[in-house]
């Protein structure tokens, strides 16, 4: 193996961390938000047949969570890259 | 051909493809046995953790279970999906490059303590057995339904084949099995589910058939909630549980999900730790193709049964009705003589009880399809089943080979492990396949439990142990202990001791057993952190191995040591 370069790993770090924090808080608010807390109010939008936040609880945070899971995928491809501490 | 033809036809075929599979698949090493040799393409990963996951329940039952709850059912939809973003972001990656072979390894590496370790191990064991019950239970139902033969024959011939394969073939065979249990288990589920969307709503599609319209023109969900109101029960699209309550069992769930031994030792069958992301996506996919059609299967069965039943003459009920009443899922009772049917909420007026279970059982005979769809969902229920199975059964005999044994005999060797592996494996076949023929009343409560003892003991310790390099080994057993104790004294206290007061003016802030976990899991976070800030902190080479296990570079395949 050749000799190691300098990877700044605290930056990695920072950014994987920030990613993270985008991601849940959109997981938050699919799930818990849209589909529990504020049902009520989005139940009064409609979506076609739907109530809007029933259809959230049932149908629509599902499609988000994995949304989510391949825009991480894709982000953290790219940040390994970034810093140099990808695979192979 | 007769349905019994075809259903032993296709359970047959579908049978023989698994056994076929394992032969061609045998473990060879300990590393094959525990973690598939690790190289696993994150495609075929994310189909097997999907079969992994959807067990007997997720098949059968969880439909019905919405048809009746309507809203409230949303919990389990976006409590065993949304699980997945947690496990694919906080810890698969970091599992995957930390690069042992279980749960209770990386407890008893990051907090240098066999005392963690051997904690680990008996929450992941109980989490297993409360599980591997329940799915031969359901392994037994099916055949004695579909196949009528009792259930106990059921049980022990389902018992042969999970056995043949699981112990033979270890993580490999059961890695390619359930690829194949994947697609039999979701064509039969779509199948029947397609052909009653485009019945009703004209939609081929089930998820957008749920927001379609029915033959008169109204919304299938407004005229539902419209049906239901008259009828004298909630609308199925509002709630009847607290917020805070559905909140809690929510969150319990996905936290639940996250913490599961046999999930999480899937994405150490990866050969990467870009690997275990991506497999964590195709997982939630696979899952989420199931999951998004069972609200439409539950609103198109109960709308059908509704409509099919209420108010019609006893004499005149459509065929399935009457198949299934030869089972007592459905059974109907002229309490008031007119000789017509009443579904009424009041348990003293109400004629028609159905079983849950129905909704998809008797999908294809609702849907008028052929009969070897009806041989094809009961292949597709088994292999939900036997796939849950195999994969806790493996969970169960790594625990005792690798977390008990090895732990206090470190230098047995290879090959000694692998047949010390085996025997286990053996073992739990047996113990789960005598719970299936003998179920302890509590297994189908505590199946449900096994979530919020995930969430209240596992998934802190682990969360904490990849994203702090100050919290210590103290922190860890106090955390653990808190979270499990708290959860269980609170669950055994409302369900066990006093049953009577189970309900919500009585429970702590509203939140009943089923979502206690997730209150357990903030006392774990918060124990783990006050115990650790006054202990000393984690000596210099395990902060190290925290820097490691956060970039992927340097991920080796799952090493022995």
């Amino acid at each position: 193996m050749p000799s190691k370069p300098k990877i700044n790993t605290k930056g990695y770090w920072r950014k994987n961390l920030q990613t993270l924090f985008i991601l849940l808080f959109i997981w938050f608010l699919v799930s818990f938000g849209f589909g529990v807390l504020w049902v009520d109010e989005l139940n009064q939008i409609r979506m076609g047949g739907f109530k809007l936040g029933f259809w959230f609880a049932q149908q629509g945070s599902i499609y988000v969570f994995v949304l989510l899971i391949f825009v991480y995928v894709y982000r953290m491809n790219k940040l390994d890259r970034e810093y140099d501490v990808h695979e192979d | 051909m007769e349905i019994l033809t075809w259903t032993y036809l296709l359970v047959g075929i579908s049978f023989a493809i698994y056994i076929g599979i394992a032969i061609w698949t045998r473990a060879g090493s300990t590393k094959e046995f525990y973690v598939a040799g690790g190289g696993v393409s994150p495609l075929a990963n994310g189909m097997a953790t999907a079969a992994d996951w959807m067990s007997a329940a997720s098949f059968i039952s969880m439909a019905g279970i919405i048809s009746f709850a309507g809203y409230d059912g949303s919990v389990y939809l976006m409590g065993w999906t949304g699980g997945y973003v947690l496990l694919a972001l906080l810890l698969a990656p970091y599992l995957r490059k930390f690069g042992k072979f279980t749960v209770p390894d990386f407890v008893g590496d990051r907090y240098y303590s066999k005392t963690a370790k051997i904690v680990a191990v008996i929450c992941a064991l109980f989490i297993s057995f409360t599980y591997v019950a329940g799915q031969m239970r359901g392994v037994g139902i099916v055949f004695s339904r579909y196949l009528e033969v009792p259930i106990e024959w059921g049980v022990v011939i389902g018992m042969c084949i999970v056995f043949f394969y699981a112990v033979l073939g270890g993580m490999k065979g059961i890695t390619y099995t359930q690829v194949a249990q994947y697609c039999v288990l979701i064509f039969a589920y779509m199948v029947p589910a397609i052909f009653i969307s485009m019945q009703l709503t004209g939609n081929p599609i089930p998820q957008l058939g749920l927001g379609g319209e029915v033959s008169d023109g109204t919304y299938l969900l407004d005229k539902l909630d419209g049906v239901l109101a008259d009828l004298g029960f909630a609308e199925y699209t509002s709630g009847r549980k607290g917020v805070m309550d559905i909140f809690m069992i929510t969150l319990a769930l996905m936290v639940g999900t996250a913490g599961l031994p046999h999930v999480i030792v899937r994405f150490f069958t990866v050969p990467k730790v870009k690997d275990a992301r991506l497999s964590a996506g195709y997982a939630l996919v696979f899952i989420a193709i199931l999951y998004t059609t069972a609200p439409a299967i539950a609103a198109f069965g109960i709308y059908n049964a509704i409509n099919s039943t209420s108010e019609k003459k006893i004499s005149e009920l459509p065929t399935w009705i009457s198949t299934w009443q030869k089972t007592d899922l459905i059974q109907v009772e002229d309490k008031n003589g007119d000789g017509l049917v009443q579904y009424l909420p009041d348990q003293e007026k109400n004629e028609l009880s159905i079983d849950r279970d129905i909704m998809v059982l008797a999908s294809p005979e609702i849907a008028e399809l052929p009969n070897w769809v009806v041989g094809l969902v009961a292949a597709g229920a088994m292999a939900a089943a036997l796939s849950t199975a195999a994969g806790l059964l493996l969970v169960i005999s790594t625990s005792v080979s690798r977390d008990l044994f090895k732990t206090f005999k470190p230098e047995i060797s290879e090959k000694k492990e692998l047949r010390i592996a085996r025997i286990a494996a053996a073992g739990a076949v047996i113990l789960a396949g005598y719970f299936g023929v003998n179920p302890p009343g509590f297994v189908a409560q505590v199946v449900a439990f096994a979530f919020g003892l995930a969430a209240a003991s596992f998934f802190p310790v682990i969360i904490m142990g990849i994203f702090s390099d100050r919290i210590n080994k103290e922190g860890a057993i106090a955390g653990m202990l808190t979270g499990l104790v708290f959860t269980l004294a609170y669950i055994i206290f409302f369900k066990f001791i006093s049953p009577e007061l189970n309900t919500a003016e009585h429970w702590w802030f509203g939140v009943s057993p089923e979502g206690i976990g997730s209150i357990g899991m903030i006392l774990n976070f918060l124990v783990c952190i006050l115990v650790s800030s006054f202990t000393p902190a984690p000596p210099p080479e395990v902060q190290e191995m925290v820097q490691e296990i956060r970039i992927p570079r340097g991920a080796g395949e799952a090493s022995q040591h």
